[in-house]
Order: structure tokens, then sequence, then C-alpha cells
């Protein structure tokens, strides 16, 4: 038995088991609709571009669905993990390498070169691949197609395939189905077609920004941008709900959800990165470090990210804010000290009633806090001209979209999925999720329940953990899992052979509960050791 | 400083290293000849099975052990030198020891058949067994057909095992049901069907003969003892069983039976010896339960009692409740409090199954008190501590039936059967009334 990985290098066969007839059929379907991408792509002159659209995206949803219902259907209903470490795509072998390096360059194309892909620039007509999407674009929004209509339109057939695969691989658990058709729903209607029909709706006298409603800040980073709020405010009624509605979902919406079922409401059930990641992304998930290292790692990556983002969206709506506040309610002096107050508000909240749960963390907390209170003073002293310091608010915006929206959570976070697992962004880099997480591990209901002594440490549940939590170190113990990185997917609980792991939402007592001695022995010596 | 020698790195002594290493700085060095560092044995299927890699089942980091001051020694332990404290090596080094702690663990049964001893013969119990498996039946080209002997839980495992390659397997099973020594005859019936629906050769009421050798040593087929059948295959798994691993303890003055004899203190006849985990034999039995106990968690729950009595809080080994699982294929299995395979004179049982055959639960109950005795469930995860609870309440079954719901454990949004179980009871009740 080796305990490498997958290293072989032929490209013929480098699976341990061949697959069946069918699913070859399958593939060779799905590809052939890749491939008609690909010939538009290279600007071959295709007549009929809906059609063979059509095609295109029907034959690879086709040859998903019957990948899957030949993978799926003909088995019994359980857990279907075998051969997973043995197959060349889902353990980095060399299937798994090219499919990273493929990704990665089409993310790379879709940021930084979308002319390459056809993009129309200076009023130009569409060429090439985005040309081929232009009769979908304009039957849905009545515009040409840009390369991030192309772009949403493989993502959106992407989760609707593949989360039609992992229904059928998860058949005997309802809980993942219902999960995986909320994300489909909601990729569906919110992220793809109803920002489409909104686009309908604009006409020269009246623009509403380009608004995914389930999208809220920071994960949307720019929302609060000056042509977007000037746009939101000029379209009158409608613009100022939805403006409104995408500060509540920050400050009522998500913290009442969050608190009663934990940030999974939120990250499996509704978000479309998550979206992709538990569909498209599933073959991957056991690609995650369990390294104790790679949880240090996470947590100051991830909190710097939110400190960044924090930062980045204070100066950039405090840049084109006013001074004079008999012009406008809000100026640029208030909306610093609003800022500031709300932080103090949650840090002392937290200090106060929650120190004992962070523990060590809470320095570091206070760390970050003061760092942002000391930018937010320094923005206020010495801003001036547009700068912030030395820097251009939109310099800072501009920086962030490069290096978070753009490189992190598109080029690194689902190009790398083959390697680095599919939750690389949502667990390194996505702030919605810090903010989330820090409410999940401190105000929430949610946690995993862990079912007294049964945990034989077997290890499936860190394993297949698409966070990267050690599941078992906690189980073993006879202890709650309550991390704030959680997004409550439900693997851990699916693939434990012995029935140890719940996801539940209950009381806040005895939510995290450290055990030394597991139920079933000695009582006394349980409640000797425990209590100590 | 003193230093405790623990032979064997599996889930009994890695439990009592820890839980010493919690309670004091005493010198801990751990000993295995199997493996560098402790991995779950119970995971060994699903490294065959591709579910994980060896390292997945390894529950600490590597640096764990050094950061926690415990040494880990590579080697075989030959000879245990009471008199000096003294262990001695098979390549001839020794080490010196103020507490051992034996917990070696079992070996793989066999019963004198001819030719148990061929190449592509094997158990399934050692990280080398594995090893052995993977070079013998990589896949169903090498391995064309498996037979494998033995109607237990390791048994089991290494039919899935084999089925995930999609290796065809005849398994022979010595009783007329499978497991039914343990399950009741409902459940055992169950698991014979769902064994069947994949397509698993299963054989009940049969016995090995022996197994042919071909010209090279190598097995290449089994005869099977009541009908004289020769079945052709390339791999024989044999899983009839464990025993403790005290064969090295031979002639060294520690008190053995079948393993190493322990009284309550888990303290061996000499008086600076312990033995824990599946090698340790009670002088009597506890409760219903066998002096030897080769399970998981009572092994873990030996480890942590033990590391008290050499911190100085002498304890004795009192397990709680009964309880148990596994997976048979698809079908989870737990089990809490006591229910007889054979029921006892006192026992009642009741047994409730789905109609889709993947689901069922069996309640024990005392036929004259009606107190819950305890409950096998299939294919329902059931919560330890609210049985654990009612057990020490000595609740009665109608009050365990009436709030199963409490003690349900499946995920969210499945699909519940309390209702369906409850009017099945109160239905059997009518009939015996």
């Amino acid at each position: 038995m080796s305990n490498k990985l997958n290293h072989s290098m032929s490209l013929a066969n480098p699976d341990a088991n061949g697959i069946s007839t069918k699913q070859k059929i399958a593939l060779a379907i799905g590809f052939t609709g890749l491939f008609i991408l690909v010939l538009a792509l290279f600007n071959t002159d295709l007549p009929n571009q809906g059609i063979f659209l059509t095609v295109s995206l029907g034959m690879i949803t086709i040859g998903t669905i019957l990948y899957a219902n030949d993978a799926y259907l003909t088995k019994h209903e359980g857990i279907k993990n075998d051969q997973v470490w043995f197959k060349s795509i889902s353990s980095r072998g060399i299937i798994g390498w090219l499919t990273g390096v493929g990704l990665t360059t089409f993310y790379i194309v879709l940021y930084f070169y979308a002319d390459l892909l056809g993009l129309g620039t200076n009023g130009e007509a569409n060429t090439g691949l985005v040309a081929l999407f232009d009769p979908l674009s304009r039957l849905l929004s009545g515009n040409p197609a840009s390369q991030w209509f192309v772009y949403g339109t493989l993502y959106t057939i992407a989760i609707l395939a593949f989360g039609y695969k992992f229904i059928l691989k998860y058949r005997h658990n309802r809980y993942q189905q219902i999960r995986t058709v909320s994300v489909m729903f909601f990729q569906l209607g919110f992220a793809f077609l109803i920002p489409e029909f909104m686009a309908r709706l604009n006409s020269e006298s009246f623009k509403l920004p380009y608004y995914d409603l389930k999208n809220v800040w920071p994960l949307n980073y720019y929302n609060f941008e000056q042509y977007r709020v000037n746009e939101f405010i000029s379209a009158g009624n409608i613009g100022l709900v939805l403006l409104i509605f995408g500060i509540a979902s920050i400050f009522i919406i998500t913290p009442i959800l969050t608190y009663k079922f934990g940030k999974r409401w939120y990250c499996s059930w509704v978000c479309g990165c998550g979206g992709l990641a538990e569909t498209a992304g599933d073959p991957f998930r056991q690609l995650s470090s369990k390294k104790l290292s790679a949880w240090k790692l996470e947590r100051w990556l991830i909190h710097t990210v939110l400190v960044f983002v924090v930062v980045m969206t204070t100066a950039v709506v405090h840049s084109y804010l006013g001074d004079d506040s008999s012009k406008y309610w809000l100026t640029k002096k208030s909306f610093l000290i609003s800022v500031a107050s709300f932080l103090t508000f949650v840090f002392a909240g937290v200090m106060i009633f929650k120190r004992k749960e962070l523990a060590k963390d809470a320095q570091y907390g206070a760390i970050g806090y003061f760092i942002i209170l000391a930018v937010l003073m320094g923005i206020h002293f010495f801003s001036g001209d547009g700068k912030i310091f030395i820097f251009k608010a939109e310099t800072l915006r501009s920086s962030y979209g490069f290096a978070i929206g753009a490189i992190f959570s598109g080029v690194v976070g689902t190009g790398f999925y083959p390697i680095l697992g599919n939750r690389v962004w949502c667990r390194f880099g996505c702030p919605m999720a810090a903010i989330l997480g820090f409410q999940q591990r401190l105000f929430s209901k949610f946690r995993i329940t862990t079912n007294g002594g049964q945990c034989i440490s077997c290890g499936n549940c860190s394993t297949y953990c698409e966070m990267g939590i050690d599941v078992r170190a906690y189980a073993q113990k006879g202890e709650n899992i309550v991390r704030s990185s959680c997004v409550g997917c439900g693997i851990c609980s699916a693939v434990c052979p012995r029935g140890v792991l719940k996801l539940e939402n209950d009381k806040l007592d005895g939510r995290i509960n450290s055990k030394e001695i597991l139920l079933g022995n000695d009582v006394d010596l349980m409640e000797y050791v425990n209590k100590k | 400083m003193q230093h405790i020698v623990i032979i064997g790195n599996g889930i009994s002594g890695v439990t009592a290293a820890r839980h010493i290493r919690k309670m004091s700085d005493k010198r801990i060095t751990i000993i295995s000849a199997e493996t560098d560092y402790f991995f779950s044995r119970t995971a060994l299927m699903y490294i065959y099975m591709g579910h994980m890699k060896f390292e997945h089942t390894q529950p600490y980091e590597n640096w764990f052990w050094e950061k926690n001051k415990i040494e880990l020694k590579n080697g075989f332990v030959s000879k245990v030198n009471h008199k000096a404290n003294e262990l001695v090596f098979s390549d001839g080094e020794t080490m010196n020891y103020d507490k051992l702690i034996i917990a070696v663990g079992s070996k793989p049964n066999k019963f004198g058949w001819p030719g148990q001893d061929l190449e592509g013969v094997m158990g399934m119990y050692h990280k080398q067994d594995l090893e052995n498996l993977e070079k013998h039946a990589p896949d169903n080209e090498v391995c064309k057909h498996a037979v494998v002997v033995g109607g237990g839980l390791i048994g089991i495992e290494l039919v899935e095992m084999l089925h995930s390659r999609d290796i065809p397997v005849t398994f022979l099973v010595r009783e007329e049901s499978f497991w039914n020594a343990v399950l009741p005859a409902g459940e055992s019936g169950m698991i014979n069907r769902h064994i069947k629906t994949h397509h698993i050769d299963l054989r009940l009421g049969v016995n090995l003969k022996e197994i042919i050798s071909d010209e090279n040593g190598k097995a290449k087929g089994v005869v099977v003892q009541e009908t004289g059948e020769i079945i052709d295959c390339d791999v024989v798994g044999l899983t009839p069983g464990v025993s403790p691993n005290v064969d090295f303890l031979k002639d060294s003055g520690i008190e053995l039976g079948r393993g190493v004899k322990v009284n309550r203190f888990l303290e061996t006849n000499i008086s600076n010896i312990y033995a824990i985990g599946d090698c340790a034999e009670q002088h009597e039995a506890i409760g219903n339960r066998r002096p030897i106990e080769a399970v998981w968690y009572t092994g873990r729950m030996m480890g942590e009692t033990v590391a008290q009595t050499i911190c100085g809080n002498k304890t004795e080994y009192k397990p709680g409740h009964w309880f148990n699982s596994a997976k048979f294929m698809d079908i989870e299995y737990q089990t809490y409090g006591w229910v007889f395979g054979q029921p006892k004179e006192y026992e009642q049982q009741f047994h409730w199954i789905h109609q889709d055959d993947t689901k069922c639960i069996t309640i024990s109950y005392h036929k004259d008190t009606k107190e819950f005795l305890g409950i096998n469930t299939f294919g329902i995860r059931m919560k330890h501590e609210v049985f654990d609870r009612w057990l020490n309440e000595k609740r009665d079954v109608d009050f365990v039936i009436e709030h199963l719901p409490e003690a349900n454990f499946d995920p969210e949004f499945y699909k519940t059967h309390e209702k369906e179980i409850l009017s099945a009871y109160k239905k059997s009740q009518l009939q015996t009334v």
C-alpha cells in the first residue's frame, strides 16, 4: 500500500477502476459541448450562434446528467467515496493538475484579458466566445453579452448540472439534497436571472446598478461605491429600497439568521461561491489541509482581508461624502464617527461578555480593532485632495479589487480547486465568512453535536471537511464542534460510519462542552476528571 | 523521574499516555513494531477503499508526540524481564521501566486449517495485512475472485473492501445467519439480505475445510467442509475473530489466561505491570461483559482508567452501560445496553423493521418488570447520552418507546420513524396480552 499520492503520468487510464462505457459516452457528450465553446473561442465562424450555444450548453448538461446517473443510480444509496484517493482528478494526480492549470488560465484571461474571449471594445461588436453568448444575453437583458455574462452562464450551468450530480450522490441524505436545491435556486434566480431582468428595466431616465440581491457586503465589496450609490439614489424609491436592503442585510438580516442557524444559512445554502464549491467543487473537498499550521494561516489571512475591506470601504465612502452637514446629513466626519462607534460597540460587547470564550484570540481581536481605529483617525486627520495618507481611496479600492476580488477569490479560489480543495477562498479569504464566522463562534445556536463516546477516530470527518477543520480532534474527545469556519455543509455527519455527528441549532447552554473522559466510562471518574 | 513504558501504540496505550501526560511529567515511552505513529485501526478498511490515505487515519500530527514529550520507540519486544524491570527487544536491545503498561492488542485467530499460511491468505488486522492485501488484490484482474471466511465484524469489512474494487467475493459464514451469536434473528436476517443485494455470494452454515495451493505455494482455492465444493480464488481472507497477542509473555512470570490476567485496577500479578485493551483479561467478567473485550471503546476506557492509577489516584475499571457500533456495508448499527442474539430467559424483545429492509430496531426489556434493558438500532442514529440516562433511571419499555423521538440523532430533515415504531409496539402489546 502506498501512502503517496497517485503520481501516475498515464493519461490514458490513470484511475484504479476504469469507467463504464456509459460514463465514457457521457463524458464524450460533455466534452463535445465544451469543444464547441473552444471552437468559438478561437473565432471559428459558427453560423446561427443561438443554436450552437444551445447545443453546447445542452450537451455539457446532458453529459453531466448521464454520467451522474450511471455513477450513482446503478448503486445502493450510501456514501460514495470509493477510489477517491486513487483517481487522478481527485488526488492531485496529473489530471488534477491539468484541470487546475486550465481553470487558473481561464480565470486570468477572464479577469485581465477579456478581449481574448472576444469582448468587443470601444463599441465594437463581440466576437469569439462572447459573441456566442450574445443571443442568450439579448433574450434576457436585451443587451449584448459581456465576459461576465459568459462567466455567469457557465457558472450557473456548473452549479445546476453538478448540483444534480451531488443530489444523486447523496440521495439517502435529505439535508444534502435540500441544501443543494437551495444553492441551485439562488444561483439561477438571484445571481443569474433577476439581475438580467433588472437590467431590462433600465432606460435613459432610469438605471439600477447590477445587483445580485443575495450578495452581501463585504462579499460584494463594491456595493457602496459612489457610482452605485448615485444610481440607487437617482432610481427613486426602488433604488432606495435596494440600498436600504443592502445595509439591512449587513446589520439586521445576516445577524438574525446566523444567530438562529449558524453561518451555514449563507455559506452552504445561499452563497454563489459556496454553491460552486459544494457542487462542481465537491470532488475536491478532501484536498483541504487539516494541519494546525494551515488553521493558523487561515485565521491571519481571513482577518487581514476583513480589516482591509473595512478600511477600504470606509475610505471609499469617506472620499465621496461632503463636509457640510447642512447639504447632506451624512458628512465625512459623522460617517467616520459612526463607523468607529459601531466597531467600538461590537468590540466592547465581545470583550465584556465573551472574553473567556475567546481566550488568546481576544488579543488578536484587540490588535485588529485598534489598527482599524488608528486608520480611521488617520483618514480624518491626514486626508485631503481625495487622498488618504499617500493613497487615493480609489487606489485602495482598485488594489482590493485586484488582489482580493480577482486574484484571491477567482484565480486562486476557484482555479486551485483541484490542488488546495474547493473552499480556498471561503476559508482563507472571504471577509463575509470572517464576519459570519465570528458571529457563529460567539453568538449562535448552531453547533455540531458529538454523540457521547461513539467516535472511533477513523478520520473520515476530518478528511472530507472542505474547510480543513480537524473534526475528529473534537469528536474523539466527545466535544461539540463550534468553529467559526464551519460552513455547515453536513458532510462530516454524512460520512461518519458510526453516527457520531449531527448539525443542530439548539440551546446556548452546553454548546461548548470540553471533556477529558467520554461517556461510557465510570461515572465518578468522568465527573472527577471533567470538572478538574 | 519515573519512566512509564507502554507496549503498543493503539487506542488503549495512546489514551493511557495522553492522560498520564496531562496529570504528570513522568517520562513516557510508547513502543510499537507496527507503525511509527498511532493510527485508527478501525479505519484501515477505508485506506484500501480509497476513502482515505494512511496519514488521514492518524489522529494526531507527527509533531504532537514530541511536543507532549511522549517518546516513541519502534521495536518489537520479545521478552519482559520483570525482576530486573527490563524489556528485551528482538534485536537484543534492552530498555528499563519503572511501570509497564501492556497494551499489545490482538492477533487474528487461525484454527489450524490446512493451507492457512499460504501466500494470498491473510487476516485483516494489522497495517501489514493491508499491505499484503494491496499486493494480492490490487484490482479484479490480479484477483479474479476472493473468499472471506468468518462471519464477524472484520469479515464483513473485508468483504466490503474487496467489493469496492469490483472483486467478486464469496463469504463463508459458519453460523446459520450472519453474526447471530450477537444479533437477534430479525436483524441478522436483514443484514444477510443486505449483503446479498450487493451481489456478495453469501454462504451461510458452512465451514472451511482447507485452502488449496498452486505449484508456487500460493492459494488458488478453498474447499467447503459440508459440500466438498472447491471455490477458485486468488485471495483468502481469514477473519474468525481475534485473540490477545500475548505469546511473547509466555514464561515471563506474568499471569496469563487467554490474555494477561488483570484485577479490577488493571494490575497484573506483578505489582508495577498493568495490562489494558484487547490483551487484558479480567479475572471475573464485569456484568454481562466478556472477560476479554476486544472493542475500541473499552480499550480507550481502560487507558483513561489506568492513567489515574499510575498517577496516584487508584481507580477501579468500572465501565458504564455497554455500547458499541459498527457499519455493515451501507447500514449503520449502534447498540446501547444489552440485547442478546439468543434472548435470556428473563428477556423480552420488541422488533420493528422498516419496509425498505434497511432499517430496524430491537428493544430488549425484562418480561416481568418491563424494565428497559437495551436497544439495537440499524439505519437510524440514536443518542448515546439519552439511552445512558434512561438505563441509569431504569425506565420501563413503554416510556422508552414513547420518548424515542428524544433519542433520535439522524441528520436534519430525515424522515422519522418513531410514530410507526410506537404503533407497531402498541399492536404487539395487544397481541401478547
